[in-house]
């Protein structure tokens, strides 16, 4: 009887030997349309998914994706679960303490997101209104940060598309997001159309960092330098354009 | 180990919002849940045939489906549906449906309804038949046989699997945690997991919290039975 | 839409594996905490006790993050100290079946031991007086003896694990309910999609209660009924 306990536990247990030179398990949170999603069928695909995809390809190496709730994905890398999260993770002072990143992939700002009939003037104007993030995205702390102290309720979600969720049943009065993310994931659906985008472009630095960038564990710095080349390669040969341009009509880099 | 995270007043202060929020969704629920048990019981040993169908399929539904299940049903599938939006900024009942709380308070009632009811009906079966025959004996009517004869040993007879069934709902008010803006104990935990990457100490600091809840629960039943079980105890002396 | 359905009735098959693979580690750790509580041994009667206890005194949830989470950080640490490369990586599978067995063992501990209870002393005395070494009594007398005992509480048990299952969705296991939840979301119908998979668990459920009720008429067959 206990052989057959320790051979059913063995067996249970996936040993994973960290393939270094054949496998890169490569982190997704499939719920932010168009950067990160799936399709019916439960493919990974979007714009962060291409790019990863692009860069194995460069580095010879096979991506393996693994789907993770977004407020346990720098947990889940230093559980080793996989080896980096490509899923427009942007590169804050915060993020870096525990986590190194490469350079950045993409640059876009937030912006606040509300229904057409209410009168936007300055974050003020939100006051009593209801705004749902993404728990552990740098748009939460933002909303923390400036919008709570000016009478704003804010929900942490857990996967941004149960934010539009909620926003389309009508418990929310409107969300803090990526622009491209809520263009194409949200305002160019149906359910999107009396929403639009309001304020300034966020770029402040203290809540949305610099940028998206890929995530690996501090104390690797080859495979740092593997990925950064990787990613100035595909800029150099027209790859990253191709991307770019089948999800986005802008360049999506940045300054 | 890094335990200096957990006890540091912000992070107490999470749990404790946690522990009363948990305890709130508990006691409501138990509470609400008992009512609409007491009716479905009712119900169930009724002489309508057409309502025992009803609420049997009722408590078959409940269950034979998990909880998680339930909640989004009631969370984010009622909140889909155009009826319940039309009416849910304006109209009383259902301005409720707008608020985490209600939903999470409503699924965990009914669920908590539905097992209560089937256990309540069993032991309402097991009435001694003498017992109610001399009610009838008597002259009672039917409301009063069962107001004062068969609830009263139905309910005591029903103790001590109901205080598992507390301690079930106690576990599984840490469902909570899967409805956007209710801050239970295990969000406080996963909350402090995700800020601080400490997975083992926040986790176990919320194990930590229903032990200790079970073991209050467990003792409280304890003293319940001593007292509304006398009657069954072995002789003390 | 309708590839949405496919994938939730492929997130159903993973439902089941999980639940069967559960039900055999948790078989498995209940006949050995049964067999530690009646053996009489005050050490192992003690720790058998406290596994019981302490397991039926925290949520599952907040147990399987606990072995999601923190087991894989802990194993890791462990081997990283033990200085070989290999990083064991605990995924939401054996997390789910090792967390839903140890939890349901512990139920099932108690099921099997008020079961084995239930069986007269007198079978257990004949099997020692046929010179039957434990293990032969178990496999011949205890074991047909305690199924029709055990019954009841382990169909409980069983439909408990089933809906458990769903739990394993919230640390990332693509089974039905974690599939029903993203396509709900990604096309912002979640009332279909819930339902959808709320219908398969109450045919599981069904399923399972009938194949249990088969099994409990199968080993009553010779025991007697008083008429009502």
């Amino acid at each position: 009887m206990k052989k057959l306990i320790l051979a059913l536990a063995m067996g249970a247990l996936a040993v994973t030997a960290s393939a270094q030179n054949k496998e890169l398990k490569v982190a997704i949170d499939p719920t932010y349309e168009p950067f990160t999603f799936k399709t019916a069928d439960g493919k990974p695909t979007g714009f962060d998914v291409d790019i990863a995809s692009a860069v194995c390809e460069n580095l010879k190496r096979k991506c393996v994706f693994v789907e993770q709730v977004w407020d346990s994905m720098i947990p889940g890398l230093q559980a080793k679960k996989y080896d980096v999260i490509i899923s427009s993770m942007s590169i804050t002072a915060d993020r870096q303490k525990v986590v190194d990143f490469t350079d950045k992939y993409y640059n876009t700002p937030s912006k606040i997101i509300i229904k057409n009939d209410i009168k936007f003037d300055g974050v003020a104007s939100l006051k009593g209104k209801k705004i749902g993030v993404l728990k552990g995205s740098t748009q939460e702390k933002y909303a923390n940060g400036e919008l709570k102290k000016v009478g704003v309720t804010v929900t942490p979600y857990e996967a941004q598309d149960q934010v539009y969720l909620d926003i389309k049943s009508g418990r929310l009065d409107g969300t803090v997001a990526d622009v491209l993310e809520v263009t194409g994931g949200f305002l160019s659906k149906p359910e999107g159309k009396d929403y639009v985008l309001v304020g300034p472009e966020l770029f402040i630095p203290k809540y949305f960092g610099t940028g998206a960038g890929f995530a690996i564990r501090k104390g690797l710095p080859e495979l740092k330098k593997e990925l950064n080349d990787a990613i100035k390669a595909i800029r150099a040969n027209g790859t990253y354009k191709k991307i770019n341009d089948k999800y986005f009509k802008i360049d999506v880099y940045g300054g | 180990m890094d335990w200096e995270v957990i006890f540091r007043p912000e992070s107490l202060a999470l749990y404790g919002e946690g522990l009363m929020t948990t305890l709130w969704l508990l006691v409501s629920s138990l509470v609400i849940g008992g009512i609409l048990a007491v009716l479905f019981a009712l119900a169930l040993t009724g002489p309508w045939k057409w309502l025992q169908r009803i609420v049997g399929a009722y408590t078959f539904v409940i269950r034979g489906t998990p909880l998680l299940i339930q909640i989004y049903m009631i969370y984010y599938g009622l909140g889909q549906l155009e009826w319940i939006q039309a009416r849910w900024d304006d109209v009383w009942p259902w301005t409720h449906f707008k608020d985490p709380a209600f939903c999470a308070l409503l699924a965990f009632s009914l669920n908590t309804a539905g097992y209560t009811a089937e256990m309540l009906a069993g032991a309402i079966r097991e009435t001694h038949a003498g017992e109610i025959e001399s009610a009838q004996a008597f002259g009672m009517s039917r409301l009063q046989v069962m107001l004062r004869i068969v609830l009263p040993s139905a309910m005591r007879r029903t103790l001590p699997p109901y205080s598992n069934e507390v301690v079930m709902m106690l576990h599984s008010t840490s469902l909570a945690s899967a409805v956007p803006g209710m801050l239970d104990v295990t969000a406080a935990a996963s909350r402090i997991y995700s800020d601080f990457y400490l997975p083992f100490e926040a986790y176990l600091a919320a194990a930590a919290i229903y032990l200790c809840a079970t073991f209050c629960l467990i003792a409280l039943f304890k003293l319940a039975e001593r007292h509304f079980l006398a009657h069954l105890a072995p002789r003390r002396h | 839409m309708s590839d949405y359905y496919w994938s939730i009735l492929n997130g159903a098959l993973l439902t089941v594996g999980v639940s069967l693979a559960a039900l055999a580690v948790s078989i498995a750790l209940g006949l050995l905490g049964a067999a530690a509580k009646l053996s009489g041994n005050q050490p192992l009667v003690a720790l058998a006790t406290v596994y019981t206890t302490i397991i039926r005194g925290i949520p599952e949830l907040v147990l399987m993050l606990l072995v999601f989470y923190g087991g894989s950080i802990g194993i890791n640490n462990l081997l990283e100290m033990s200085g070989t490369g290999i990083t064991l990586d605990i995924e939401p599978f054996s997390a789910g079946v090792l967390t839903l067995g140890f939890i349901y063992g512990a139920y099932m501990t108690e099921t099997f031991r008020g079961a084995i209870l239930s069986i007269p002393r007198g079978q257990f005395e004949a099997a020692a007086a046929f010179g039957m070494g434990p293990v032969q009594a178990f496999l011949r007398i205890t074991l047909p003896q305690m199924v029709r005992y055990a019954l009841p509480g382990f169909t409980n048990n069983w439909l408990v694990l089933i809906k458990a299952t769903a739990l394993i969705s919230l640390i990332g296991l693509q089974e039905m309910t974690y599939l029903a939840k993203q396509a709900s979301a990604a096309t912002r119908s979640p009332f279909a999609f819930f339902l959808f998979t709320a219908a398969l668990f109450l045919l599981y459920t069904w399923v399972s209660l009938r194949a249990l009720r088969w099994l409990h008429a199968r080993y009553s067959l010779g025991t007697q009924r008083a008429e009502l």
